[in-house]
Parts: C-alpha cells; sequence; structure tokens
C-alpha cells in the first residue's frame, strides 16, 4: 500500500495539538518546541507532496479512499490535483511561518497552537476533500477554533465583536451552502457525495440556476466577496499576528476554493448562467477594497481590505471562466496567501514594539529592522503585480481572460493596481523611511531571529514563483484543465 | 398477532427486572450502610447499571422483526431496546455525577426515585398499549416530581417540583382522556389493533385527529415542545443540576420514543394532518427555544431553553418521517443525549465550586480548571452542531431528511435557528475562555466521578462525530422495526 500522505498531512496537526493539550500549560518551551516540530513535519509533507505530483499524469494523485457511513454514501475520499496542489503546500508555510511569529505569545500558548493547529487540519481536510460530506466536515472545523483565537488572543479594543461577526458570517454561509448541497445528493440521485461522481450527475439547467447562487456564495463568504466582505478586515485586524497569517493567508482561499469545487465543479451550468452579474460584484471588490484600503490610517486596516481586493481579484479570475482566468485565479490564490502572511507578519512586528498601528505614528522602521522593510517592499511590489513576482505571474493571466471576454471591465480592474501602488508606496514612505518619531525612540529594535526566518522564507517563495514560474503554472494548468472539461459541455 | 405466555417473553422485560433488583440492592445496602460510608451508593449504582447494560445487550437483544409479549403489552423490538439502553447509560452518569452534590448524593432516596424513573423509561419506550403506556409515563413522572423537588429546604427546588406536579398532572389527565375516546372509538387499548380498528370502522376524522391531539398535550409535555414547554426553564433552574440532566436528557428520549411510536403505529393513516401539525410544533419550538435562550443570564435557564430547541430540531425528524427520517430522529436523540448530559455535568460540577448558576461567574473558569472548560467547549460546540463532534452529524442527517422529503424550508428554518443557537453557546464560551474574574489563578478540581463521567462523555461525543457509521446503523435498525 502507498504511502498515505494526504492523510498524514491533514491529521498531523489535529494529534499534534491533542498532544500539545497533554502538555502542562506552564511548560512553555517545551509547548513551543513541539508546535514547531509537528508544524516542520507538515510543512516537509506538503513539500514532499507538491514536488512528488506528477504534471504530465493529472487527474487526482494520492487518492485515498474509505467508506464512512456507507448507508449514507458518505466516504472519506482524499486526493491532489493542480488546483489543490499549490493550496495545500501554502498551508504547510502559513502553519509553519505561523508558529515562529507566535513564539512570543505567552497567556496559554498550550491551547494557542492547539486551536491553531485544529484550524489547520480543517483547512488541509476541506483542500484534499473528494466527498462533499467530508469537505463539510473539514470546513466547519476550521471556522469554529478561529472564534476562540480571536476572541481570545486578539487585539482587545474590537477582538469580542470581531470574533463573533466573522464566525456567524462564516456560519451562515456555510450552513446555507449545506442546505445546498443536500438538495444536489438528493437530487443527483446517485446515493453518494463523492464529488466526482456528481459532477457527472447532469443537474437540470432549472436546478442549477436555482441552486448555484445559494453555493457559491454560501462559501464566497469566507472568500470575501462583496457585499459579504465586511467581516474580513474586522477579524483581520483582531486577530493575533499568526492568526491573521491564517486568517488572510489561508482560510479565505478555503472559501475562494469551496466556490469553485462546489458551485462551479458541480452547477457548471449555473456558474455560466450567474457569472455575468457576480463579476460586477467582484469589481467592486477589487476597486473598491482598494480606495478603502487606501484611505485607512491604520496599518493593519490597509493590509486587511488590500485582502479583499485581492481575493476579488480571485474570484473575478474564476468568475471569467476562462483558461486564463482560471489559471491565474489559481496561482493567485497561492501568490496572494503567502503574501499576505508576509504582510501581517511585518505589521505584527512592527506593532508588537510600537504599540500603534497608525501610519502617521510610525517611521524610520527601516533604521532598526532593516529585513523588515526589505520583505515588507518584496510584499509591496507582489501586491502592485510588478514582473519578477509571483503576483504577475498571478494577475496578468486573470486580466487576459477579463479583456478577452469583458473588456470594459478589465479597463476599471486596472485602476486597482494603480491605487494598490498608492497605499503600498504610502506605507513605505512613511512606515519605513524618515525619522523616528520621539515618542517611538529607544522602543524599537531589531526583530528575533525566528522572525526573520519567517519573513526570509516567505519573501524568497514570492521571488521564486516569480522568477521561475514554471514551479508552479504548470500544475496549476492542469488542475484548470480538469475544470475546463467540466465546463466545456455545453 | 397476540401470542400466549412464553418463557421467552421474560427476554423483553430482562432489563427491568434487573433494574428492580438493583432497585431493591440499593435500599437494603442504603439501610445497612453507617452514615459516613454511604459514599459508595453512587458507585453501586453506576456499576450496577453498567452491569444491567452489557447483560441487556449480551442476552436480550430483540430479533430483526418486533414482536409483542406479555399480552400485547410490550414490544420487543430494537426501538424500544435501543432506547433501553440510552437510559441505562443517562442513568449510568447521573449517578456518577450526583455523587458529590450535596445533600443528594450520599442519600439512597435519591438513587431508588431515580432507578424507579428510568424503569418508568424503559417501559414507554417499549409500550404497545395504552393502559402500560400510561402506567409506564406515571412510573416515569411521579419520582421525577419528587427528584425535581428533592432540595426540601431550597425555596426554587421546592417550588420546581410541585411547578412539575401540577404541570405533569394536568397533562396527564388531558391524555389519559385521549386515551379513554381511543379505546371508546376502536374497541381495543392495543396501539397495534387501534390502526385496524380505525381502517375498518368508519370513523370521522375530526374524532381521530382530537382524540390525538389529546395525546399530544400529553407527550409535548414531555418532550417539553411549545406551547407545553413553560415547566421546562423553571424546573431545570431549580431542580438539582444532576436531575435537572437527567430531566433534560432521559426523560425527554422517553418522550420521544413514545411520541413516534404511538404516531406511526396507531395513526398511519392520518400522517399529512398530523405531520403538518408536527412540523407547526417544530418550528415553533426551535424558534421559540433559541430566542428565548439568547436572552437568559442563568446557565440552567439557558440550557433549558437550548433544549426546548433541540426538541424542536429532532421533530423534523418525525415530520420527515420515512427510514431516514426516523432514523435521524432516533440518531439525534442519543447524540443530544450524551451532549447535554455533559453540559449539564460540567454545570453541576462546577456550579458547585462556585456556588452559583449565573453566567458570568463563569468567568475564568478556563484557568481554574483547563479540562472542565474544554469538556465545556467540546460539549457547547457539539450542540452548536460543530464537527468533529455528535453534533454536527446529526444536525446533518436531520436536515437530509427534511431535504430528502421535500421540506427544504423546514430545512432553512433549522439552518437559521442553528445560526442563532451557535450565538448563545459562544457567548458563554467567550466567558470561559475570555473573561477573567478575582481568584482566577486558583484551581478548581473536581472529583473523581465527574472526571470519569465526562470523559466516557467526552469520548463519546467525538466517537460519534467522527466514527458515526456505527451509530447510524443501530439507529437505522431501530427504525427499520417500526415499520
Amino acid at each position: 500500500m502507498e504511502f498515505p500522505i494526504l492523510s498524514v498531512i491533514v491529521f498531523t496537526p489535529a494529534i499534534a495539538g491533542i498532544l500539545l493539550l497533554l502538555i502542562p500549560g506552564e511548560r512553555k518551551t517545551e509547548i513551543r518546541v513541539a508546535a514547531l516540530a509537528a508544524a516542520t513535519f507538515a510543512l516537509l509533507l506538503s513539500i514532499w507532496a507538491y514536488f512528488s505530483y506528477d504534471i504530465s499524469a493529472g487527474g487526482y494523485q494520492f487518492v485515498e479512499r474509505y467508506e464512512w457511513l456507507p448507508a449514507l454514501g458518505i466516504s472519506y475520499y482524499v486526493g491532489m490535483d493542480g488546483m489543490n496542489g499549490p493550496l495545500v503546500l501554502l498551508t504547510g508555510i502559513v502553519m509553519f511561518t505561523g508558529v515562529l511569529i507566535s513564539w512570543k505569545i505567552d497567556d496559554r500558548p498550550r491551547e494557542f497552537f492547539a486551536f491553531m493547529f485544529i484550524l489547520a487540519t480543517g483547512v488541509f481536510g476541506v483542500f484534499v476533500a473528494l466527498d462533499l460530506f467530508m469537505l463539510f466536515f473539514f470546513y466547519e472545523i476550521a471556522v469554529f477554533p478561529m472564534y476562540l483565537l480571536i476572541a481570545i488572543w486578539g487585539w482587545k479594543v474590537t477582538r469580542e465583536y470581531a470574533a463573533m461577526k466573522l464566525t456567524l458570517y462564516l456560519f451562515v454561509g456555510s450552513v446555507i451552502a449545506l442546505v445546498g448541497a443536500l438538495a444536489m445528493f438528493f437530487s443527483a440521485g446517485l446515493g453518494t457525495f463523492d464529488m466526482l461522481a456528481m459532477e457527472q450527475a447532469g443537474f437540470s439547467r432549472n436546478f442549477q440556476l436555482f441552486w448555484f447562487p445559494f453555493v457559491f456564495f454560501g462559501f464566497a463568504i469566507l472568500g470575501g466577496i462583496f457585499p459579504f466582505h465586511n467581516w474580513s478586515p474586522d477579524g483581520h485586524v483582531a486577530a493575533p499576528t499568526a492568526v491573521s497569517m491564517f486568517h488572510a493567508g489561508v482560510l479565505m482561499k478555503l472559501g475562494a476554493f469551496a466556490a469553485l469545487r462546489v458551485g462551479i465543479m458541480l452547477l457548471p451550468e449555473g456558474a455560466r448562467f450567474h457569472m455575468p452579474w457576480i463579476i460586477l460584484l467582484t469589481l467592486v471588490n477589487v476597486v473598491y477594497g482598494a480606495y478603502i484600503a487606501m484611505v485607512q490610517t491604520d496599518f493593519k486596516y490597509v493590509i486587511g481590505f488590500s485582502s479583499v481586493s485581492h481575493m476579488g481579484l480571485v474570484a473575478m479570475g474564476f468568475a471569467t471562466l476562462t483558461p486564463q482566468g482560471l489559471l491565474g485565479a489559481g496561482v493567485q490564490m497561492f501568490s496572494h496567501g503567502v503574501m499576505t502572511a508576509l504582510f501581517f507578519a511585518v505589521v505584527g512586528m512592527i506593532y508588537d514594539q510600537a504599540h500603534t498601528r497608525e501610519i502617521n505614528q510610525l517611521g524610520g522602521v527601516r533604521k532598526v529592522m532593516p529585513m523588515v522593510m526589505v520583505a515588507f517592499i518584496i510584499g509591496g511590489l507582489v501586491s502592485m503585480g510588478m514582473p519578477g513576482f509571483s503576483g504577475f505571474i498571478a494577475e496578468f493571466p486573470i486580466f487576459m481572460g477579463l479583456w478577452a471576454s469583458y473588456p470594459w471591465i478589465a479597463i476599471v480592474a486596472v485602476i486597482s493596481i494603480v491605487i494598490t501602488a498608492a497605499y503600498i508606496i504610502r506605507i513605505i514612505g512613511k512606515v519605513f523611511f524618515g525619522g523616528i518619531p520621539a515618542e517611538l525612540d529607544g522602543h524599537l529594535h531589531d526583530v528575533t531571529v525566528l522572525d526573520k526566518v519567517a519573513l526570509v522564507f516567505l519573501a524568497g517563495i514570492l521571488v521564486l514563483v516569480g522568477v521561475y514560474p514554471s514551479v508552479m503554472v504548470p500544475m496549476v494548468q492542469s488542475g484548470v484543465d480538469n475544470i475546463l472539461r467540466l465546463l466545456g459541455g455545453a | 398477532m397476540l401470542v400466549d405466555f412464553q418463557p421467552s417473553m421474560f427476554l423483553a422485560i430482562i432489563p427491568e427486572i434487573s433494574l428492580v433488583i438493583l432497585g431493591t440492592v440499593i435500599l437494603v445496602v442504603d439501610l445497612i450502610l453507617p452514615k459516613d460510608r454511604k459514599g459508595s451508593l453512587p458507585w453501586i449504582s453506576a456499576v450496577g447499571l453498567f452491569l444491567i447494560l452489557i447483560i441487556s445487550v449480551m442476552v436480550a437483544r430483540p430479533g430483526a422483526t418486533g414482536e409483542l409479549a406479555w399480552g400485547g403489552m410490550v414490544r420487543h423490538d430494537w426501538l424500544g431496546f435501543l432506547f433501553k439502553m440510552v437510559f441505562l447509560f443517562a442513568a449510568g452518569i447521573t449517578s456518577l455525577f450526583a455523587s458529590n452534590y450535596e445533600r443528594l448524593g450520599k442519600r439512597g432516596e435519591f438513587y431508588i426515585l431515580m432507578l424507579a424513573s428510568t424503569l418508568g423509561m424503559m417501559l414507554m419506550a417499549s409500550a404497545a398499549d395504552l393502559i402500560m403506556l400510561y402506567l409506564a409515563i406515571e412510573t416515569t413522572s411521579i419520582p421525577l416530581y419528587v427528584l425535581a423537588g428533592f432540595m426540601n429546604r431550597d425555596d426554587k427546588s421546592t417550588e420546581a417540583g410541585f411547578k412539575y406536579l401540577l404541570f405533569g398532572a394536568m397533562t396527564s389527565a388531558i391524555m389519559l382522556y385521549g386515551f379513554s375516546l381511543l379505546y371508546g372509538f376502536s374497541g381495543t387499548t392495543n396501539l397495534y389493533l387501534l390502526a385496524e380498528g380505525f381502517r375498518s370502522g368508519s370513523l370521522p376524522l375530526v374524532s381521530l385527529v382530537g382524540s390525538l391531539l389529546l395525546l399530544l398535550v400529553g407527550f409535548g409535555f414531555k418532550i417539553s415542545v411549545v406551547p407545553l414547554h413553560f415547566w421546562a426553564p423553571d424546573v431545570y433552574e431549580g431542580a438539582p443540576t444532576p436531575v435537572a440532566g437527567f430531566l433534560s436528557t432521559a426523560s425527554k428520549a422517553a418522550g420521544f420514543a413514545v411520541l413516534v411510536r404511538v404516531l406511526l403505529a396507531a395513526f398511519p393513516d392520518i400522517q399529512l394532518e398530523w405531520g403538518s401539525v408536527m412540523a407547526a410544533i417544530s418550528v415553533a419550538t426551535m424558534t421559540l427555544g433559541n430566542l428565548l435562550a439568547l436572552a437568559q443570564r442563568n446557565i440552567k435557564r439557558m440550557l433549558a431553553y437550548s433544549s426546548i430547541a433541540h426538541a424542536g430540531y429532532a421533530l423534523i425528524g418525525v415530520v420527515a418521517l420515512g427510514e431516514l427520517g426516523v432514523t435521524s430522529m432516533v440518531f439525534y436523540l442519543i447524540v443530544y443525549l450524551v451532549t447535554n448530559l455533559a453540559a449539564f455535568g460540567v454545570v453541576a460540577a462546577y456550579g458547585q465550586i462556585i456556588g452559583s448558576d449565573e453566567i458570568s461567574d463563569y468567568a475564568g473558569m478556563s484557568r481554574r480548571n483547563p479540562g472542565l472548560a474544554l469538556a465545556m467547549l467540546v460539549a457547547f460546540l457539539s450542540l452548536a452542531g460543530m464537527p468533529p463532534f455528535g453534533g454536527f452529524v446529526v444536525k446533518f442527517a436531520v436536515f437530509a431528511a427534511a431535504v430528502r422529503a421535500d421540506l427544504v424550508w423546514l430545512a432553512v428554518v433549522a439552518v437559521i435557528n442553528s445560526i442563532v443557537g451557535l450565538y448563545y453557546y459562544l457567548t458563554v464560551l467567550k466567558v470561559v475562555y475570555l473573561h477573567r474574574s478575582e481568584g482566577d489563578e486558583v484551581p478548581a478540581p473536581i472529583t473523581g466521578a465527574y472526571r470519569l463521567g465526562l470523559a466516557v462523555l467526552m469520548l463519546g461525543i467525538v466517537l460519534m462525530g467522527t466514527v458515526f457509521a456505527p451509530w447510524f446503523n443501530w439507529a437505522t435498525t431501530a427504525a427499520v422495526a417500526l415499520f
């Protein structure tokens, strides 16, 4: 029997989380080391899985399937294809760096890492799920630890409000999608939740047109789609650094990915019918999100709204339903995940020392944390879609796909790049350059080695994908081909 | 259909007989033991119940098709059997939770009353005759009235007992009137012969539905559905916490067992009529329960309203019917029973330490006892329907049953309700994990009995939420036995 690599990846964090809970709470160093060990293990496995995926063969690989509840056709069914492979890798990366960044957490670190790891299991599980029930099962596992992570360890001012808002938004979305999924199950009449079988179910046109919006938006809420994006900046800002990284970096992809996997792939005809107006919503995401980001004075809110804008690009890429758009969206999910994790890490490092995130009260960070500045600038260039960085590889195809089908929308959407450049450059100028304000003088010092490792790692990936796209594009392309086959039927 | 006496009929009531023996043993031991040694009573009760459970599962399993026994008084089938085992389990756990409860745990009367009530529930689950059914319901209720008012020096407990008695007596009188009407219409008291009687005669629909509604008053009281829910919050608040846990789980499950059997055995022909009545009750129950739970400051009252809401969810299974509907209901009740017992167990354990049941007094709990807080987290998230806990799977099953029966609107109502539910469960967890209180660095250890009981329940919640196939199949076996 083959080594069940995907299952090991999925359950490593959960088992590690449970084991962490068994360590006495006051032995904090041991807890951190154990957490790092588990995260490293998961990262190595996800790298291994990513690179041993055979692109020329395509399709779903590392497939495992076990009966779970045969009476209802539920199985534990996992597999990796070109679409979810990069996302599994992304989760491993963010989990690893998240542990590094969270070294300083001193309030109940045992519970913090345990909850974060359970969250990670949920995320891995959704990405690799090929069974609809299993997808929901892990999806909701990914939602509730978020509440505790934000409410307990978050920013004191807004954490209770933001945590509850986020949880309710996401839960509303998931249960609405759940009803849609049940309707699909019974309508298909196959007696199985196997998504590959359901792809072939041939739902009637009316059924698809009716249910597509529920399923798509139910998940896309977590992807931050307008007008349901409201929870996301609040949630990002209130969350502790590692959780913001997880949240914007991975969790929002969960929504976008599930909207693709369940919404578009199972109900393609519904997708074709509804996408022309959904693309207008994503346009609002992209442009309005960027604009709101520009007028924020709080550093973390800028990043929060920039996530809304960039995730809008993902949804927009999906909404074009073109090969280029889907390819770009697939790469953008990975690229944005790493980039935003980097951004939130930087914000957290600065806030921990300055105790303020007001852009106007910051300055001169370059002098004490040169490395943080370099990392942020790399992230900024990715964000602007500069060639040579992963953002370009992702955004260029999206705009190409957009141009082919909706040239006017493409023209409007491109404005967002200009706005993005404006707010990124403003932050670089105000926060990193200039003099250190008098009240911060002496409070700032350089970041720890662990923080630097995390930053170098994240920035390195962004550059690697930018200069050597072959590391990712062919893989995503193979996943896109599969989606196009489903879309191409009619 | 009715067969003469056969020795094998004893198999049908082995659990009941053993329970009577256990009760007698406790009665005698209670008399013999000196006052300072009464701490062994809960353990005798718990271990005894556990042994009965094992023995019953080993020797008293019913056949694939149920059969009437004892002149048609009881039906030996999987539905009844499964519920009996669940009641034994609940009573065993309740014994553990009661063991260190002040002015409760060391009194033999408590265990005898609880076992008597359990005996009644077991007969409720298998009763196939109106007379047996009535006797079983009264055997269940009367000890529970006493248990609710067990703390006779506590005004709230006395009030709870009395309120429960008044409500119970009134509803059971109405139900009894319904029984007498049914007998008058059909000339038989056997549930399984009733339906045939209705079919042959030309009874007006009005009189059938009318007498059914009278019955529903009695059943509705037991499962505390709107509009017969008023007693629940007051009684749960006043009753000793382990008793409240027992009331909200075993007693409610017994009510459901009776409800589904009577509806399906005696009234299959007017399914359309009672289906819509049940749908209305289900919607009202879950909505009202959840909305009122939002406003509660006392954790036992909150759990009372939440358990009202859960009765509403479980009713969806009854409305949806079919194999999947009844299966989902049975499975729902099992998971709900285990989960809610855990929730009340935590409340009993921590309530004694802090001497209060106000939600705000739970601040600092996660620092004082992380393990107990984790148990509460698991129980509440399972109630809210989150994976990987049992609550998620059964919620899924119930929704699936509704969608299967073309009741998408009902599923949507339930979905909206579950969002409200999540909100108030999270609010409590927020207090537990986030808020601080004075002296929250002082550890608050709990006794071994609580630890054992909660550990078993936690294991159950997680097992039912991850390895759910066997549980689902048992529930299916029970559901199929009805048809």
